[in-house]
């Protein structure tokens, strides 16, 4: 299997140096990481072009999860495509919904109540904690820290069940719809989401305690994998990546959309080494920036959230005239902030009830492009540093 | 071309004594965890011993199996409207209408089969349904040891009424078929109908 793989498009700068030091001629071999291999997040196939220790080159492998996510949509109304857009990314099914739902919105000029507005945001945001929670404690499991992954997961699951109690699923929601969000919240829900965050946001100092300012940790994920801001804005990467690179781009305050500017938060960014918290020895644009701007990221969501769940108004939750919507003709494209990154929906409609062309810009496809780039001459044990603060999500690579 | 006053030469921070042995990162990491331990030895714990206790779930609005309701005479409240089987996504819902044996409404499902297997349990149906008949429950163990087995027809969808109930009364138990609301013509009783199906 792994000689059908050599590209002929591979750099060969370095390799002769490389093939005879001294009088020993050192041989290359192919690998295949994935795509059952736990650190890949799914099933992602990472072929390594190794030279002993040293990885020359590490080509992605993708489409083993392909369920023609945007082809459904060509054959469904908006709303029954509604749950589809949950299985993309379904580590943050919210963001999805919400990011379908405001496409479909805009093609068809449909207002939103302020209700349903503050509702998405509270749960998008929800979300992101999830989704980054996730990241982090998979993260830590790439790294050989199973201990914070298990705290992780403990907090997920009670934000799942805040998640149940809303909407009636753990995992797939189709709760942001079109037109707003399926059903208003149970009675006593904003005072048990209040009394979470009160209890989660001391736990992320236990995080960092643990994990993100651990020497051992440190020492690993940092000064490893570095993108430039370059870099990174030339391979369209967008989310917690870019920003770790020192970009201060987020969707969410430079394009506003479902009443983002009414709340105030910060957008964080990679440091440098000695900054303020951070460890030295890291550089902006590594392994550990990209870890650390999700931490950050949680506590602004912590904030908008705060600020969501004080402010709730009170209406509808659902916009009048959306049961038996036809499409206008006419294209809409709209991003939003996923937890990793821009997930844009391409919807055109031809002035039926069903889309003519739906397209979705999944943002772990576009972050995942880097990965040959980033992936070069390092060691073999920092692939997984690499891949893992990608946090890629399989499902919407290859939707 | 990147030019070199670009270049930014990183220096590894010299280490301490402390650090390089590693055992003080290790003790604070062990801090940590061990006040944890403590604290979950008071407390109760947070995983359960599934399938001996089993998860709460909120039993109005879980996605789970799904049932068919009886209306109060103990039949079938389903009145075959297609109106689930249409708002489908992912289409698992197939119904074979037949005349109604009974007088308050026109038709009932003769046949009513969901298919579990294909349903993604988005809850579209309990939407769309007029009368209420389609519900989902707060069960999520479904097993089965076949696919056919899986496709659950309606005397499977009635016996998880009948088993829910307890725990989940219906929605709106009232509406049953279209009697009460005046628009239907009256058709002619018939007597040789299933007293329950």
């Amino acid at each position: 299997m792994a000689d059908t793989v050599v590209e002929p498009a591979i750099e060969k700068g370095l390799e002769p140096e490389r093939r005879e030091q001294g009088d020993v001629r050192t041989e290359e071999m192919l690998v295949n990481m994935g795509p059952q291999h736990p650190s890949t997040h799914g099933v992602l196939r990472v072929v390594l072009r190794t030279d002993g220790e040293l990885v020359l080159d590490a080509i992605p492998h993708i489409g083993y999860l392909h369920r023609c996510a945007e082809k459904i949509g060509e054959s469904l109304p908006p709303y029954q495509y509604i749950p589809y857009t949950d299985r993309m990314d379904y580590l943050a099914g919210m963001n999805n919904n919400q990011a379908f739902a405001i496409a479909v919105e805009r093609l068809c000029g449909i207002e939103v109540p302020p209700r349903a507005q503050a509702i998405r945001v509270i749960f998008s945001e929800f979300n992101r904690i999830a989704s980054h929670l996730v990241a982090l404690g998979t993260y830590g499991l790439d790294m050989g820290a199973f201990t914070p992954f298990l705290y992780a997961f403990r907090e997920r699951e009670m934000i799942l069940d805040l998640f149940e109690a809303a909407c009636g699923a753990r995992l797939t929601y189709s709760y942001p719809t079109v037109g707003g969000v399926r059903s208003d919240l149970p009675d006593g829900w904003v005072e048990r989401c209040l009394e979470f965050l009160e209890y989660f946001e001391p736990k992320i100092d236990d995080y960092n305690n643990l994990l993100s300012f651990n020497h051992i940790f440190v020492k690993r994920a940092s000064n490893v994998g570095v993108i430039s801001r370059e870099d990174a804005i030339a391979f369209g990467l967008t989310g917690p990546i870019l920003r770790a690179s020192g970009v201060r781009w987020d969707l969410r305050k430079v394009q506003p959309y479902d009443g983002y500017e009414k709340y105030d938060f910060d957008v964080p960014i990679g440091e440098p080494g000695g900054v303020g918290d951070t460890p030295r020895g890291v550089v902006v644009g590594d392994c550990w920036n990209r870890y650390f701007v999700r931490v950050l990221e949680m506590i602004q969501s912590i904030r908008i959230m705060r600020q969501a769940l004080a402010e709730l108004p009170d209406g509808d939750i659902m916009a009048k005239k959306v049961k038996n919507l036809k499409l206008p003709v006419g294209e809409v494209y709209v991003e939003v902030e996923n937890p990793r990154g821009q997930l844009g929906f391409y919807v055109l409609g031809d002035g039926s009830a069903i889309p003519a062309r739906v397209k979705a810009r999944g943002p772990s496809f576009c972050n995942l492009s880097i990965i040959r780039h980033v992936a070069r001459d390092v060691l073999l044990a920092d692939v997984p540093a690499i891949i893992g603060s990608f946090d890629v999500v399989m499902g919407e690579v290859d939707r | 071309m990147i030019k070199d006053e670009d270049i930014l030469n990183i220096e590894e921070p010299v280490l301490s004594a402390a650090e390089r042995l590693y055992i003080p990162q290790i003790l604070g990491g062990l801090k940590i965890t061990i006040g944890h331990l403590a604290k979950s030895l008071t407390k109760s714990t947070v995983t359960i011993q599934y399938p001996e206790e089993k998860l709460e779930v909120r039993k109005e609005v879980y996605r789970g199996v799904h049932r068919l309701n009886r209306d109060e005479n103990g039949r079938v409240a389903c009145v075959a409207c297609f109106m689930c089987s249409t708002a489908c996504p992912a289409d698992c819902i197939h119904i074979e209408a037949g005349d109604s044996p009974w007088d308050d409404r026109e038709k009932y499902p003769i046949k009513f089969d969901l298919d579990e297997l294909r349903c993604i349990f988005c809850g579209m149906c309990e939407e769309a349904c007029p009368v209420d008949a389609i519900e989902l429950t707060h069960e999520y163990d479904l097993v089965g040891r076949t696919r056919e087995q899986m496709i659950l027809d309606k005397e499977e969808l009635l016996a998880i009424y009948d088993r829910t109930v307890q725990d989940k009364p219906r929605k709106n138990p009232r509406i049953t078929g279209y009697a009460g609301t005046g628009n239907r013509p009256s058709a002619a009783p018939k007597t040789d109908g299933p007293e329950a199906s």
